[in-house]
């Protein structure tokens, strides 16, 4: 652990990321803690420019920007990391699942993840959110949905590699059950692609909820996200438009710190992974 | 030859299928809704005439297979029935609006391969300078900042703060140049990210061409470097990039839907947007399947081209995989 975090830390893009994603981190977890009131409404207040009293100024209910943000990325990076975590789920029980069944199943787990990608990914999430509403419990859902694909193919790949491997197929013929091979030597070895795959899905799903919660299809008010604070902001872009600087550049840093840290992540765990993820 | 109409047939076949088995899915998708067909696809608008015209075509009162093969033959001859908001044929309400998503999203493409190629062969040239490193930070900048904040701040900078450009809309319908000036800062804002992924891609590929024996061959001839570069390294080094075409049309006709809210473009994009927004999913669904199938084409088109490029490629999908 302390040797991966070396590796990735040597690395410049690794160091810049790991300190841009303990800053966002800090936003989310102090910030809260610090701040005002985040929906603490001040009419006469309203379109302050940033000050000492309001580090990200105020929006148009005289809000503070600071605050909101700070909340804004808090349940950005909550929802990110339940996304991540229920696509990782689900695909690697998909994957491993096809990659150690016959062909059949194998076949259908393929069309299944080739057909979901047929979709581009929002086209897909706006299709769903059509059907089923929208809201932030089935937004994760249908964005998990949409990245079950990658997860499930990456773990199908890595079960097929390790199918016919000497120590499974010794473990096979002692006798332990099918299920009991899949937790304790299936899982632990696909495990560490499988979180290089999420750590690096973790700024595109910052991105998508961002993305559908600003055209307000994802958290819906009074919640904060930082997809909301872009739409407040932009609604109001030509009164002022600070609201739209703070929010907009703290969703930047988030996906760039992330992006870089992910990128060095796998670089660290697996060189040859360059390219293929 | 003959590998080569193989190859064809075979994409050509897998693209069918890739189509018919998402339209299928969107049909099982819309079975497990709680409710009846008609409040799903008509929302509250589902008047007793729509409710029996829907029966009627799509043979709810049949059971479940032959529904699907009329819901698939129906998507497959264009015929989505009538838009329950505006009363109008929905097939012609997307044909009207696809033209400019679809300027918008080669635009957007064409931007990025002028940019994004020319920046990478830079970074190659001198890996590690100066130059290098600038273009690999702004790449990275660039693929990681969100297209939609891309977006309003170049909105807020051209439109708001220096009126360089109009704000909102297509352009007025005949006035090529109005339409081009409200084509620039969509373009931009959608093809900046892949601007940086491709300068990457670009820049990858060549250093792995570079390294290979046949241009230190090159080198000892005594071949100058921009023709090393321009002329023996660029070809495979556009392989990667023409694979990444298809992926790269996709993300961008999905992004152009922000594109469009945000500058009030009309496009496929607005379309399906107000249609979820009012619960109008028989417009929804038509957006979507016409999206896969442009976006499924331009995969087979662009796996095409790569198979005509590369042999190798070829190979790698007419032989059954072990």
């Amino acid at each position: 652990m302390t040797r991966l975090f070396r590796t990735v830390w040597h690395e410049r893009g690794g160091k810049t990321g790991f300190i841009l994603v303990m800053l966002v981190l800090l936003l989310a977890l102090i910030g809260p803690w610090l701040a005002v009131n985040p929906n603490k409404i001040a009419v006469q207040d309203r379109f302050l420019p940033p000050s000492l009293t309001h580090l990200l100024g105020t929006d148009n209910l005289g809000r503070d920007l600071f605050s909101r943000v700070a909340f804004g990325t808090r349940s950005a990076l909550i929802i990110a990391c339940v996304v991540v975590a229920l696509s990782m789920a689900g695909g690697i029980c998909l994957g491993v699942v096809a990659g150690l069944s016959g062909k059949i199943v194998d076949r259908l787990v393929i069309a299944f993840c080739d057909i979901v990608s047929a979709f581009p990914i929002y086209i897909l999430i706006f299709a769903l959110v059509a059907l089923y509403g929208s809201g932030l419990g089935k937004l994760i859902v249908v964005i998990s949905l949409a990245f079950l694909p990658q997860f499930a193919r990456v773990a199908r790949s890595q079960a097929l590699t390790l199918k016919h491997r000497p120590f499974i197929e010794a473990a096979q013929l002692m006798g332990l059950a099918q299920p009991l091979i899949v937790l304790r030597h299936i899982v632990p070895n696909i495990i560490g692609p499988m979180i290089v795959l999420a750590s690096m899905n973790v700024p595109v799903v910052i991105t998508i909820e961002a993305a559908m919660s600003f055209i307000g299809l994802g958290v819906q008010p009074p919640s904060t996200s930082l997809g909301t604070l872009i739409r407040d902001g932009y609604v109001y872009l030509d009164q002022s438009w600070w609201p739209i600087v703070g929010s907009g550049a703290v969703l930047a840093v988030a996906t760039l710190g992330c992006t870089l840290l992910g990128e060095a992540l796998r670089d660290a765990v697996d060189p040859k992974l360059r390219g293929r993820l | 030859m003959n590998q080569l109409f193989a190859y064809l047939w075979r994409r050509i076949l897998a693209g069918a299928l890739t189509v018919a088995g998402a339209i299928a899915l969107l049909f099982l998708l819309i079975q497990f809704v709680p409710g009846d067909l008609a409040s799903v696809i008509y929302g509250p608008r589902a008047t007793p005439e729509l409710r029996a015209a829907l029966v009627a075509r799509m043979g709810l009162d049949r059971p479940v297979p032959e529904q699907l093969w009329l819901f698939l033959s129906s998507a497959v001859r264009g015929d989505f029935g009538t838009d329950a908001v505006s009363g109008r044929d929905i097939l012609q309400e997307i044909t009207e609006v696809l033209p400019k998503t679809l300027t918008l999203a080669f635009a957007a493409l064409g931007l990025s391969l002028l940019l994004g190629v020319p920046f990478g062969a830079l970074a190659a040239m001198r890996p590690g300078s100066l130059a290098d490193r600038v273009l690999g930070v702004f790449s990275v900048v660039l693929i990681t900042t969100p297209s939609f904040v891309i977006a309003i701040f170049l909105l807020l900078v051209f439109s708001l703060a220096l009126h360089w450009l109009p704000v909102a809309g297509a352009g007025a319908e005949g006035d090529l140049l109005d339409q081009l000036k409200h084509l620039i800062l969509p373009t931009l804002a959608l093809s900046l990210g892949w601007v940086g992924y491709l300068a990457r891609l670009v820049r990858a590929a060549l250093l792995e061409v570079l390294a290979e024996q046949h241009v230190r061959t090159l080198r000892a001839y005594g071949v100058p470097e921009w023709r090393i570069l321009l002329i023996y390294a660029m070809r495979p080094a556009m392989i990667p990039v023409v694979a990444i075409l298809g992926v790269a049309l996709g993300d961008l006709i999905g992004s152009a839907l922000f594109a469009e809210i945000i500058f009030a473009r009309p496009g496929i994009g607005t379309l399906s947007y107000n249609a979820v927004a009012s619960r109008n999913f028989a417009v929804v669904q038509a957006t979507t399947v016409v999206i896969v199938l442009v976006y499924v084409t331009a995969n087979i088109s662009v796996d095409i081209i790569s198979g005509i490029l590369d042999p190798r490629f070829r190979r790698a999908v007419t032989q059954d995989k072990p």
